[in-house]
């Protein structure tokens, strides 16, 4: 890669939950452009480690850091989404009740210059249909333009986790952590799905860093790969080298196939 | 090309939505020219207009930004109390504050200035008091605002403050509703304006919080509603648009509670009991949390019921039936309970839902019957062929 700037870095970050280190001595690094992935058995402490980086929890010690300058203790989350760090969630979190479109522009309410009473009275009309404009295109790039009037709850599943991507992508970040985008999708929308975050990388210049358990998706997109188990980092490389480490497939990869063998057994049964 | 059609329809059905409340307006107007002064549907219309403005504001709190709050009474006091105090005119004033020397306050404001302040005061107060309180969810929230109403409520009839409030007695003699109506010069009225100025007030108050509700703001209450965690990992900052919906819902009901004491012509701090509050809540939640259209019917509804058709009840006849024996005063409770029940069992989202009552709403109803009846001869045709 051309360009080696860190845009996202965690320094020896540990995050206890009383007496459960969930996290134990974290350091890790993403480089602009890059996809990065976090991969682990569940309860690795993943979506703990992507919590932390977007302030939902406040770490034990340890510093994140964004485009080199470290985030201060105790900023709330909308203002670390406000410096570029959009996420979305494991278990969907749209807003079910508003409209597809609501729900982009929801994300685009914070860059708006417009205060309460503007809004209200419609003096800033000009930057309304501006935001509207660009949130009916992003909504086109996930093909869910024809639906944009139709209430968020009523979309079937992978759209919803469509639409999650769509509105962390209209908070105009420049990191984006997708927390397990694939669940719950089958392998023909798993592909998919890998085509799609290398087609929103270069088109909004993104970073992604990404936790998911579809391994071929993650072998796939990675450039590089973060394994972690039982909250410690246990190795980190390319997608060739972790499909080759030891300790990874001890911890991690070998039980994923046993996973497979129960799931198709329980099926079969 | 679609796109313009669309506009062009989104257009059309603003101006008949425009049309239908000018239509409202245009028959209260009329009502209060041919039909007498005593009927008891002008009781209903300038009550029910008052707490549909106050049920609205608590519709922006609780239905649609979250946010569960029970302390409009508390709001509505602090309004009606400015009102009262800045608009007494300077020779009652004596009379009004006879325990307390003729007041401490020797000057009156203009009406309009008065419901402002009026508004403005509670919604100080709501700033204030929500830096606190706006850190406490869902059951708490509800009873650390309960709570502040009810000190209020002591707080002003406490005698040390009575130069300003007057203590626990009555204020009065303020400009009321009565005071629209255009007289001549022989004191007789020649326009009966007493319904249309409340309902106007209530009118464009709620236009502003529809139009609130409606804009980029509206849109980051509503994200806080549906989930919270998302919404600020969207970048909506919690504090700052709970205590901004805090703020603005108490300016309205502090606005609804200067209406109020202009239609009770009377104010006593005591009155604004935390049964008040119930009352509205009950009346959103009849209407349908999330739902303007539907607290304005709840409103209207829940007044002219309790007001009106249920009064029989209190009073010995009912539907021509003459039965003094069971119809006594509190029957009208009973039964009001019982009809709250029903609602609550069999409509559980209140008569709107969350939708709203427009045009847009009543062209698709129809859109649908037709299309349903096209499908239906479009079937039949393919039979017959």
């Amino acid at each position: 890669m051309a360009n080696k700037n860190t845009v996202l870095a965690i320094d020896n970050l540990t995050m206890k939950f009383g007496g459960v280190t969930a996290i134990d001595d974290l350091s890790l690094h993403v480089d602009e452009g890059e996809i990065v992935a976090l991969i682990g058995p569940n309860g690795a402490g993943k979506t703990t480690a992507f919590n932390v980086i977007t302030g939902v929890y406040e770490a034990t010690s340890g510093l994140v850091s964004f485009d080199g300058s470290p985030i201060q203790k105790g900023v709330t989350p909308d203002k670390i989404t406000k410096l570029g760090i959009a996420r979305t969630f494991q278990n969907i979190r749209i807003f079910g009740s508003m409209t597809v479109l609501e729900n982009i522009l929801v994300a685009k309410h914070m860059r708006t210059k417009q205060n309460v009473f503007t809004a209200t009275f419609r003096l800033s009309r000009a930057e309304e249909r501006r935001v509207r404009r660009e949130a009916e295109e992003l909504l086109d790039d996930q093909g869910l333009l024809q639906m944009k009037d139709e209430t968020a709850s009523s979309l079937p599943y992978g759209l919803q986790r469509h639409l999650e991507i769509a509105r962390a992508l209209a908070t105009d970040p420049k990191v984006i952590l997708l927390d397990e985008p694939a669940a719950g999708m089958n392998p023909q929308e798993t592909l998919e799905l890998a085509a799609f975050v290398k087609r929103i990388r270069e088109k909004h210049g993104l970073t992604v860093f990404i936790i998911e358990h579809h391994m071929d998706l993650v072998m796939q997109i990675s450039d590089r790969i973060y394994v972690l188990d039982f909250g410690k980092l246990i190795a980190n490389g390319t997608p060739k080298q972790i499909q080759t480490n030891k300790k990874v497939i001890d911890a991690y990869l070998g039980s994923i196939e046993e996973d497979e063998l129960e799931e198709t057994a329980d099926v079969k049964s | 090309m679609n796109n313009i059609k669309h506009r062009r329809q989104k257009r059309i059905l603003t101006i008949v939505n425009a049309a239908l409340v000018l239509a409202i307006f245009v028959a209260v107007f009329i009502a209060e020219q041919v039909l007498p002064q005593t009927s008891m549907l002008f009781v209903v219309l300038k009550k029910g207009s008052i707490y549909a403005l106050i049920a609205v504001s608590m519709n922006l709190l609780n239905g649609f930004t979250g946010l569960f709050s029970l302390g409009q009474a508390g709001f509505m006091l602090i309004g009606a109390y400015v009102y009262g105090i800045f608009t007494i005119p300077e020779e009652f004033r004596q009379s009004v504050y006879q325990y307390f020397d003729g007041g401490l306050i020797h000057f009156t404001v203009p009406i309009v200035i008065a419901l402002v302040m009026a508004g403005a005061a509670a919604a100080i107060f709501a700033a204030l008091i929500g830096l606190p309180v706006l850190r406490l969810k869902s059951d708490y929230l509800a009873i650390a605002t309960l709570g502040f109403a009810e000190i209020l409520r002591a707080l002003f009839q406490w005698k040390i403050i009575g130069p300003v409030t007057n203590g626990s007695n009555l204020l009065r003699k303020f400009p009321n509703f009565n005071d629209f109506n255009i007289k001549n010069a022989d004191g007789q009225v020649v326009l009966y304006l007493s319904t249309l100025v409340p309902f106007i007030v209530a009118g464009v108050c709620i236009l502003l919080i529809v139009l609130l509700i409606r804009s980029s703001y509206g849109r980051a209450f509503r994200a806080i509603r549906d989930d919270e965690i998302a919404a600020e990992a969207m970048g909506v900052n919690l504090f700052k648009h709970k205590q901004l919906a805090f703020v603005i819902s108490s300016f309205f009901a502090g606005v609804g509670g200067a209406l109020l004491a202009m239609y009770q012509m009377a104010i006593q701090a005591n009155a604004f009991t935390s049964a008040m509050t119930y009352e509205i809540l009950l009346i959103v939640v009849i209407g349908g949390l999330g739902s303007v259209t539907g607290s304005c019917f709840g409103s209207f509804l829940f007044i002219a019921a309790s007001e009106w058709w249920l009064r029989g009840l209190d009073s010995g006849a009912f539907l021509g039936i003459n039965a003094p024996g069971v119809f006594r005063a509190g029957f009208r409770k009973v039964v009001f309970a019982v009809i709250i029940m029903a609602v609550v069992l069999f409509y559980r989202k209140g008569i709107m839902g969350d939708s709203e009552f427009s045009a847009k709403r009543i062209a698709e109803r129809f859109r649908r019957i037709f299309m349903k009846r096209k499908s239906k001869i479009e079937a039949v045709d393919s039979i017959d062929n």
